[in-house]
């Protein structure tokens, strides 16, 4: 290995000086503890030099190895159920290495590469194959299978394959490429992290990712190999909706980034996931995720490069054909990783000191979203889905990562401290939010829910829209001053937002509500609505009646059990029929 | 290995600068000695070619450029542990001042200690008493919790502080918290206030004080918080025992950093305030926790004072994003005579959900803070429309809604700073207090629980809206108009 020596340490930020040969991104080993860095920045034979531990203790003169490679991720058999750090170390081994406190300068291999797996092959002797055909299978947990890929630009004919055991590091088959040189296959390959693996081509998405979340799946739907983000104050509710979009949503594989958040918010996934079981499979929940956890108090620049090792993780599993949705919480924290090392770089401050480059390196996370047309043989389609939490300082959406966001997400979810403060969660402004993926993915709704769901959807945010208004004119002239009619709108829209819209991620049954029992109980409550509108009904006998509690108790009730919701149906019709007997009494 | 230099070549505010140095190391500790042989401490900031960039903690008045020298220790700042640390009063350095002798080492730790594995947690779920019903009722703490106070100068955070720590009570266990106290530019009567109050109930033995008063140099409040964790980490996870911290006021130890990056030229962030506020403060909160197959854990209460009682500025802002929730003060229920004054809505506990519930705290928390929550700002809204309109002009329900706001501030949020409630009289008193409401508004709360707990407190009249005879209700109605008359 080359070296060079340092010339400056300032927090993560290094200089090295007689760095010839270096090239931008590179991977080197900082120090005599060889810590471990990448290069940011090249002039003549000086490089900056990122530093993903702690640099205490290193001084000036003490030396740099260049490794030739840039900062790359392992990938294979082992990635699901694992945590890792920003660079991909595993924390399980680190503990087990050095105990419960991370100390610098551990390294460990990302994938157990001692463990065998059963590798059963697709292609046989003989086949012409080339980058990203699916050369085999490996059962990677009961949720995942994992298909071994050729990795992207190697192409030739099969002349060995083997079925059996094996370590990911073994030969499982060797290629005898164009000009007659062999080439082994293992099962790991590497990939480096800030360059997007190749793709066919990109698809429109069509379909939407549906979470179990009421409020996002009937208004704010996300599309499978979407983007969205969900910015809001401290307190509003971020974390808690990327737990449960990573517990519900309908995606194969999940990769979740803990980014310069919370150290027990990690331990809280790593405790839950393993007990909660998949609505589909009934499997646990852990075996279809991969972990990243940078916490706040760990190394800075590890924290800029997680959400890219978490993204070409993403898009490892996206080419075996699956849908991935991935998680970061929260982007804010990586821009300002990027903001502190700029500082130390000594570069022009842009807008609230980030750099300049702000905005484009967020377009560039969010470009590899999408939904494709892996390479290689068999045909297959990809997504990725994108969610980011944004966490704008006191909740001030003007704040630059939150605006160069939403210059490229299609879907944002508006969380609101008032709600939060009333324990309206989750606490998404409907009035604010918005999904441009609606268009695309109308036909599916019909198709698939109901034809008449999105018609309900509509009628519900419109009643939503009118209590805005009809709330500012109760606040001017009072609630006795406005029609009756005015008044079941609002007696409607607050059954919307109590009944429907309100959902604890914490009760057991209200956590997660299919598509199905969505429709049925929006359908209960428009219902409600066109009875009550129907006759006319008096207001004061609308809001006495029994039947309130059983729409209040609609989210509570078992999907086996969501046929009641049919009968609550004929149940509203009838109890409001029974309101205008009343009436007419009365008359 | 110690090398001396005498180079210092220029100083600009708490910083010095030295030239023609060789083998510094980026963040390692050195000693100022001044011509009269005074000596002070310094850490290393940044190291360039041959020049070192120091932070002097005692600040660097009367240092004389060419008379001083530096000597640089080849390590960084380490805090003497040994159990004999209990009881005893330190400066933000780690130096004893209560004169007595120093401390006999068992170890020496490294004050800005290494991350907690994130894998080796263990998910804080012990639910504390503290005897606070806005704590306890609706955001609950935690053994190995970070909950800080968000206050105002003025208030009573000290007080309420104070409170937690001679309350606080895991239950069913008789064990008591030890306590890092850590004062950081608070006047020495403040800090008396404590030491006394730990002398009283007779903690001090169980109690480790790191003062920074007002008067003591700023700079050193970057260190205060760093040794009296390190303190805290050693009597937890050496010592096994459950210890509470309190910071205050970190205001002052963010101003202290304010101060290093302004000397030191970094493009400011908000209001300010470096950039990297965020991940330096994370540095220090973070370090609270427990720790899987270890005994003890830290549980963290730093106290803030919200500069302009603006909840956005950075400080409290940025805590708020690594804490695990905040409690909130506030000068309006000050005034209204709310004591402890504080702000239910925006306080928050994030990990309540799993300190509570059967077998913890009672089957029915978590329902009945959510409806309390709900009620509670339901009636606030309520209190906003009355302003404008007038009582009158409120639906009924709207002004029983209004009703429960007086009562819920006057008898739950209101206590005396000697009344340790049982987390079974706050749950009863939340209960009481939503029976002014009929079932029907109480949609947080299962069936089960309106049959077993609420029932109590009232037989609901047939469904029907006769919400004012509730004897509840009209008792509170009579006790108002009474207290009206008085006045
Ligand atoms: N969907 C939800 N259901 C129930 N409680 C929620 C929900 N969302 C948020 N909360 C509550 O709000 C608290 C803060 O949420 P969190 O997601 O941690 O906020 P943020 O990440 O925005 O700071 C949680 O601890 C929880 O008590
Ligand atoms: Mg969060």
């Amino acid at each position: 290995m080359k070296n060079g020596r340092i010339i400056r340490v300032s927090g993560p930020l290094i200089e090295a000086c007689e760095m010839k040969g270096a090239r931008m991104f590179d991977v080197v080993k900082v120090g005599e503890e060889h810590l471990l860095g990448e290069i940011i920045g090249l002039d003549r034979d000086k490089a900056s030099i990122q530093v993903y531990e702690e640099t205490e203790g290193i001084g000036v003169g003490e030396p740099v190895y260049l490794t030739g490679e840039p900062l790359s991720v392992t990938l294979g058999p082992g990635l699901i159920e694992s945590i890792y750090d920003g660079i991909q170390r595993p924390l399980k081994i680190i503990q087990e290495e050095v105990g419960d406190f991370i100390t610098r300068g551990v390294s460990a291999n990302a994938l157990d590469p001692e463990k065998k797996w059963e590798f059963i092959p697709e292609k046989k002797k003989g086949d012409r194959i080339s980058g990203g055909d699916i050369l085999g299978r490996v059962k990677e947990t009961v949720l995942v299978e994992h298909r071994v890929m050729v990795p992207p630009g190697v192409e030739g004919v099969l002349k060995e394959i083997k079925k059996g055991k094996y370590t990911i590091k073994d030969t499982i088959a060797v290629i005898k490429s164009k000009n007659g040189k062999e080439e082994k296959i293992q099962m790991e390959q590497r990939w480096p992290v800030r360059k997007p693996r190749p793709i066919k081509r990109r698809l429109p998405p069509t379909e939407p990712l549906f979470t179990g979340q009421r409020i996002i799946d009937t208004f704010f739907p996300i599309a499978r190999g979407g983007t969205a983000c969900i910015p809001g104050p401290f307190g509003s509710g971020k974390t808690v909706m990327q737990h449960q979009l990573a517990k519900w949503t309908e995606a194969e594989i999940v990769v979740y980034i803990g980014c310069g958040e919370r150290g027990n918010e990690m331990t809280d996934v790593l405790n839950e996931f393993p007990r909660l079981k998949d609505p589909k499979s009934g499997e646990p929940l852990m075996k279809r995720i991969v972990l990243l956890a940078n916490t706040s108090n760990m190394p800075v620049a590890a924290r800029e490069a997680s959400i890219y090792t978490g993204i070409t993780i993403a898009e490892y599993f996206r080419d075996m054909g699956y849908s991935i949705a991935l998680m970061a919480d929260s982007t804010s924290r990586w821009a300002e990783a990027l903001r502190e090392i700029s500082g130390r770089l000594e570069e022009m401050p842009g807008e609230e000191g980030y750099p300049a480059y702000l905005g484009s390196n967020v377009a560039q996370f969010y470009e590899r979203a999408g939904k494709v047309e892996c390479i290689g043989e068999p045909d297959r389609e990809g997504a990725i889905s994108v969610i980011g939490a944004v966490s704008p300082p006191g909740g001030d959406l003007s704040d630059p990562v939150v605006q160069n966001t939403l210059r490229v997400v299609k879907v944002f979810w508006s969380l609101k401290a008032e709600l939060a403060y009333a324990r309206h969660f989750p606490a998404i402004d409907w009035l604010t939010s918005y999904s441009l993926y609606l268009d695309n993915i109308r036909d599916y709704f019909d198709r698939e829910i109901a034809e008449d769901f999105i018609k309900l959807e509509q009628e519900a945010m419109r009643l939503l829209e009118e209590e805005a208004e009809l709330q500012e004119m109760v606040r001017l002239v009072g609630i006795d001053a406005i029609s009756s009619k005015e008044r079941r709108i609002l007696l409607v829209s607050r059954m919307l937002r109590e009944d429907y819209l309100h959902q604890n991620a914490m009760h057991e049954i209200d956590t997660y509500t299919s598509m199905k029992k969505q429709y049925l109980m929006l359908k209960n409550i428009i219902n409600f609505y066109h009875e009550a509108e129907e006759i006319d009904a008096d207001i004061k006998s609308l809001e006495n009646l029994d039947i309130l509690t059983d729409i209040a108790r609609m989210k509570y009730v078992e999907e086996e059990k969501k046929e009641k919701l049919v009968e609550l149906y004929e149940a509203i019709s009838k109890a409001i029929s029974g309101v205008t007997a009343k009436r007419e009494e009365e008359q | 290995m110690k090398v001396e230099y005498k180079a210092v070549s220029d100083i600009a505010g708490p910083l010095l600068f030295v030239e023609g140095v060789s083998g510094v190391k980026y963040g390692e500790l050195c000693s100022i000695i001044l011509p009269d042989g005074e000596v002070r401490t310094g850490k290393v900031l940044e190291v360039h070619q041959d020049k070192a960039m120091i932070q002097v903690f005692e600040g660097t008045r009367g240092i004389d450029i060419p008379e001083s020298t530096i000597v640089f220790h080849g390590k960084t700042i380490e805090l003497p542990l040994s159990p004999d640390i209990l009881g005893r009063v330190f400066d933000g350095l780690g130096k004893t001042i209560d004169g007595k002798p120093p401390i006999l080492p068992d170890k020496r730790a490294d004050i800005n200690g290494s991350p907690i594995n994130p894998y080796a947690r263990e998910y804080p779920d012990e639910f504390i008493q503290t005897g606070i019903s806005t704590i306890d009722g609706l955001n609950p703490l935690v053994r190995g919790q970070k909950l800080p106070f968000f206050s105002g100068s003025g208030l009573p955070h000290n007080r309420l502080a104070a409170q937690v720590a001679r309350q606080a009570r895991v239950l069913g266990t008789e064990e008591e918290f030890s306590v890092v106290f850590a004062a950081m530019g608070i006047t020495f009567e403040e800090a008396e206030f404590f030491h006394s109050d730990f002398e009283r109930t007779g903690a001090l033995e169980r109690v480790v004080m790191f003062l920074n008063l007002a008067n003591d140099p700023t700079i050193e409040r970057l260190s205060t918080p760093r040794a009296a964790l390190t303190a805290a980490e050693y009597l937890a996870f050496d010592l096994e025992m459950h210890v509470l911290v309190i910071l205050t006021d970190m205001t002052n130890y963010c101003e202290a950093l304010r101060e290093i990056s302004a000397a030191r030229k970094e493009v400011p962030g908000r209001r300010g305030y470096p950039g990297y506020l965020y991940t330096d403060l994370a540095s220090v909160y973070e370090r609270a926790g427990r720790i899987k197959n270890r005994k003890g854990s830290i549980t963290l209460m730093p106290v803030l004072s919200m500069p302009e009682d603006d909840k956005t500025h950075p400080i409290p802002d940025l805590t708020g994003y690594i804490t695990e929730g905040q409690i909130i003060f506030s000068r309006s229920l000050e005034r209204k005579g709310v004591s402890p004054p504080i702000d239910v809505l925006p306080s928050l506990s994030r990990l309540k959900d799993k300190g509570i519930g059967e077998g913890k705290t009672r089957e029915d928390h978590a329902d009945l803070y959510n409806q309390l929550y709900a009620v509670y700002s339901k009636g606030k809204e309520a209190a906003e429309l009355a302003v404008i309109l007038g009582e009158a002009a409120l639906t009924d329900i709207d002004k029983i809604y209004l009703k429960f706001v007086d009562a819920f501030e006057e008898e739950y949020v209101s206590q005396g700073e000697y009344e340790n409630r049982s987390i079974e009289e706050t749950l009863e008193l939340g209960w009481k207090l939503l029976s002014m409401l009929p079932k029907r508004e109480l949609k947080r709360v299962r069936d089960e629980f309106i049959d077993k707990y609420y029932s109590r407190y009232r037989k609901e009249a047939s469904g029907e809206g006769g919400d004012l005879k509730n004897p509840i209700a009209s008792d509170r109605l009579e006790k108002k108009e009474t207290k009206k008359k008085e006045r």
